[in-house]
């Protein structure tokens, strides 16, 4: 079953085509990586597939149904969440409160023992009550991801869930994922290669804005371009 | 479970300023100063009007400049419907409200597609458009305005009574802070607050911000107009000043004085305005100066109101 | 309609728009550079024309006047800046709409007390009282006047902005605020310099439109409107915006008022006309404004992305 088409993607801001003409397709529980250096367009992508940008040309079709031109809020009312590289939480209220405000967004009600096995999932349990702007770095990142899982989307978009995360915590983040496999489509941008490599079924390499390769890990670990562009020498960061 | 954002209700001071409210035309009697009802009921109408716009700016982050339409389009529609034979307030105050609702879900509509200064502009200037509309048409008295020869009738009590006027006006005060605690207590004010603090990011977990910002946009209109309807009621007269931008800007300083966000913000902000206004207009003609200095020393220095003093303070 | 009638009306727009740019000008630039409302705008714009209705009235000099309505004008400006303003670049636009608010009560009170609340008749200098023969139309030379003096402040400023290696700090402060830092920009004093030729550029207007409204306490409020009104429509931020948008609300706003009623009185009866007209009339750059932003939410020229 295919759960995300993407065709004839394209975005341009000004003089700069930052998606240009991407085709992507994802299978029912695959968990596809998109990698690419920094200014590639992942987040982008990111925010076209998910509705906070218009696409310039192209059709997003999710569960078959094209949703190209669906607002945000309605796409995740049908099962397609992001979560964001840039951490975006609400520091004011509980950690609690933070999961049982996606739990309403998603099926408008206020279900707080639904929240509290959202928490349990991305092991923020013990910080029910804290205030999400008291969080370390680590946790807000886990908190920020917990808020897309807590719309019950079925299709995650994860912009850099480990980003400037140190070893332990990206561990931490890698077991999450892996738990979460099957169970839920995952669109991962990720930097950290080991991980990537770890935990994904397809990878898709995008440069400039462009698709230049897409297949399983080992083709690309071959693939002379994606070498040449990206994984030689220029490890990423 | 820790809640962040319930407000809480505290029987007991609760009850004393209610008592205190309700004896105050007693005590107005009782000093000989019958003056002070009518005043005081001007004071619980601008509490219920500033109230409404704390729900929109302190709790929905919308900085809505022209606030002063929605009252003028529930004045307005009183002062029409009132020569047109209609007398009773039962009628006359839900059409106020219906025109204050009216009215904002057309501003709402269009506004509430902008954000940050575009709002604010747009707002103010759906409200100036609304100002000219009322200078220039004659059925609504251009400049002149329009006036009533009774106050509306209320069933058995009797509404030319300035103290019956006063409990009926402290009731819809009392009413409509119950009814906004609750609102904010429920689902939908949660999430209007978490509109306030990261509207991208609501959208991102499936809120509908635009409709459920439009829907408090109308909330807060309705009950503009009947703080409208209820000001003309009270005076026999409206004119277009009510509509003045400078109107939608001494609101604003209410809900900032008072403190913007907490759920007494408006009115304490209403009553600290007005009083202070009817306290130095005696003894100076330049007392908006002292105003403006007041308002300064707020914005700059106590940006949480008189609410954050207190609460400082406590 | 007589095309003489027209064209004066046109003129008459044309007039306006000018005048709304000096306004929106300063407004634009104080908005896309620091990021700031400032509705005591149009408190600079009534003490420029008190200061020169004062000056000619004491000396019998237009051109002292305008000269001393533009330096004194700026001069408050900097104070104001550099007192207040320059508090406010950071905080929320909610706390800059209230302190400039404040700053209108206040500086109505100070010019009521020194000027009092009685209207100042300011009278045109003679030799421009009359009219002028223009292609067979007769129209007032004041009003020529104010027209070129608006056209000629419209250019300068242009070339400042285009052309100026302030103007190029300008440019590179309303895109991007830190790139101006960067690229080492002395930003306070930027600000400070920006927000002098704002007050100047209102002061300009405040004292040309003197002979031809009233110079009275609140003179400011209204016409502020309008010139928000124009920001917004041109995009908040763009000079460039700001100019175009002037002329269009100038234009619409005077020819709806001279035409529409006009038109109605051919297409309704008369009694609805007389009621209509003037009230579409008066409402019509208001509509405009929420047409503009209905499709484009940013104005016609948005500054920042
Ligand atoms: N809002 C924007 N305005 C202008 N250019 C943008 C904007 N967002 C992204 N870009 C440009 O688009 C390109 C892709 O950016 P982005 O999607 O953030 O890349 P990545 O996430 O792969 O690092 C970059 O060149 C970036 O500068
Ligand atoms: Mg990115």
């Amino acid at each position: 079953m295919t759960m995300l088409r993407v065709g004839g993607l394209q975005k341009h801001f000004g003089g700069v085509l930052a998606v240009d003409d991407v085709d992507l397709e994802l299978a029912e529980g695959e968990l596809h990586a998109v990698i690419g250096p920094n200014g590639a367009g992942k987040t982008t992508l990111i925010h076209l597939l998910s509705g906070a940008l218009k696409a310039d040309a192209g059709v997003i079709v999710l569960d078959g149904r094209d949703v190209t031109r669906l607002a945000m809020h309605r796409r995740v009312r049908l099962g397609l969440a992001r979560s964001y590289q840039i951490t975006s939480v609400f520091p004011n209220i509980t950690v609690l409160e933070n999961l049982a405000l996606a739990v309403q967004g998603a099926s408008g009600r206020d279900d707080r023992d639904r929240a509290r096995t959202e928490l349990g999932a991305v092991g923020l349990g013990a910080r029910a009550d804290d205030l999400a702007g008291a969080l370390a770095h680590g946790e807000r990142r886990r908190l920020e991801l917990g808020l897309a899982l807590a719309t019950g989307a079925r299709l995650l978009l994860l912009d850099e869930p480990m980003a400037g995360m140190g070893p332990e915590e990206a561990a931490r983040i890698v077991d999450l994922l892996s738990a979460l496999k099957r169970k839920r489509t995952i669109l991962l941008v990720e930097h950290d290669m080991d991980a990537v490599f770890r935990l994904a079924d397809r990878i898709t390499t995008l440069v400039d804005g462009r698709v230049i390769a897409s297949g399983a890990p080992e083709e690309i670990r071959r693939h002379p371009e994606v070498r040449r562009a990206y994984l030689g020498e220029e490890a990423p960061q | 479970m820790r809640d962040t954002l319930y407000i809480p209700l505290r029987p007991w001071p609760t009850l004393g300023v209610v008592a205190a409210l309700a004896l105050l035309p007693l005590a107005a009697a009782t000093l000989g100063q019958p003056f002070y009802v009518v005043f005081a009921t001007r004071v619980l109408i601008y509490a219920l009007i500033a109230t409404s716009l704390n729900l929109l700016i302190g709790y929905g982050g919308m900085v809505s400049f022209g606030h002063a339409a929605f009252v003028g389009a529930g004045a307005y529609a009183v002062a029409m419907l009132m020569p047109a034979g209609v007398a009773s307030a039962w009628l006359l105050w839900p059409a106020a409200l219906l025109a204050g609702a009216g009215f904002a879900f057309l501003v709402g509509a269009v506004s509430l597609r902008t954000r940050g200064v575009y709002f604010i502009m747009i707002t103010l200037a759906f409200a100036q458009m609304a100002y000219y509309l009322v200078l220039s048409l004659r059925v609504l008295g251009s400049d002149d305005g329009l006036t009533l020869s009774n106050r509306p009738s209320l069933g058995l009590v009797d509404l030319n009574r300035d103290t019956t006027f006063y409990y009926a006006a402290l009731a819809i005060l009392l009413a409509a802070l119950a009814g906004m605690r609750v609102l904010l207590n429920a689902p939908l004010g949660r999430a209007l607050q978490g509109i306030r603090d990261n509207e991208t990011r609501m959208e991102a977990i499936g809120f509908a911000t635009y409709r459920l910002k439009l829907l408090v946009f109308v909330i807060a209109g309705a009950a503009a107009g009947l703080g409208g309807g209820l000001l003309v009621s009270l005076n026999g007269l409206v004119g277009p000043n009510l509509l003045n931008w400078t109107q939608s800007g001494l609101l604003m300083i209410m809900v900032i004085l008072g403190g913007a966000g907490r759920l007494l913000g408006g009115a304490l902000g209403a009553v600290l305005l007005l009083v202070v206004e009817e306290a130095i207009a005696e003894h100076t003609i330049h007392w908006p100066l002292v105003i403006g200095v007041v308002l300064l020393a707020v914005v700059l220095f106590a940006p949480q109101g008189l609410s954050g003093l207190m609460r400082r303070r406590a | 309609m007589p095309p003489s009638l027209i064209a004066e009306q046109l003129l008459n727009g044309l007039q306006l728009g000018l005048m709304l740019f000096l306004l929106a000008a300063g407004l634009t630039l104080v908005f896309g550079i620091m990021d700031t409302i400032n509705l005591a705008h149009g408190s600079l714009y009534m003490i420029g024309a008190y200061i020169a209705a004062s000056v000619i009235e004491a000396s019998g000099s237009f051109l002292l006047g305008i000269a001393a309505a533009i330096a004194g004008t700026a001069l408050v400006g900097v104070a104001l800046e550099m007192a207040l303003l320059r508090r406010l670049y950071r905080r929320s636009h909610l706390s800059q709409v209230l302190a400039t608010f404040a700053v209108i009560l206040i500086a109505n009170e100070i010019v009521r007390m020194i000027w009092g609340s009685q209207p100042i008749l300011l009278n045109m200098p003679p030799a421009l009282s009359g009219p002028v023969e223009l292609l067979g139309l007769r129209y007032p030379a004041y009003r020529l006047v104010v027209i070129g003096v608006g056209l000629a402040t419209a250019v300068l400023l242009y070339l400042l902005v285009a052309r100026t290696r302030a103007g190029m700090w300008v440019r590179a402060g309303a895109s991007d605020r830190e790139m101006a830092e960067v690229m080492g920009v002395d930003t306070r004093r930027l600000f400070t310099l920006v927000f002098a030729i704002g007050a100047a550029l209102a002061a300009v207007a405040g004292a040309l439109l003197g002979p031809l409204l009233a110079v009275q306490v609140g003179m400011g409020e209204n016409v502020l409107i309008l010139a928000f009104v124009v920001i917004t429509i041109g995009g908040i931020g763009s000079i460039r915006g700001a100019l175009l948008a002037s002329l269009l609300v100038g234009l619409v706003d005077t020819a709806g008022r001279a035409f529409l009623p006009y038109l109605f009185r051919q297409m309704f009866p008369a009694v609805i006309a007389a009621e209509a007209g003037p009230a579409v009339a008066s409402m019509l750059i208001y509509v405009l404004m929420a047409a503009v932003l209905y499709f484009r939410p940013t104005g016609l020229f948005p500054a920042r992305g």
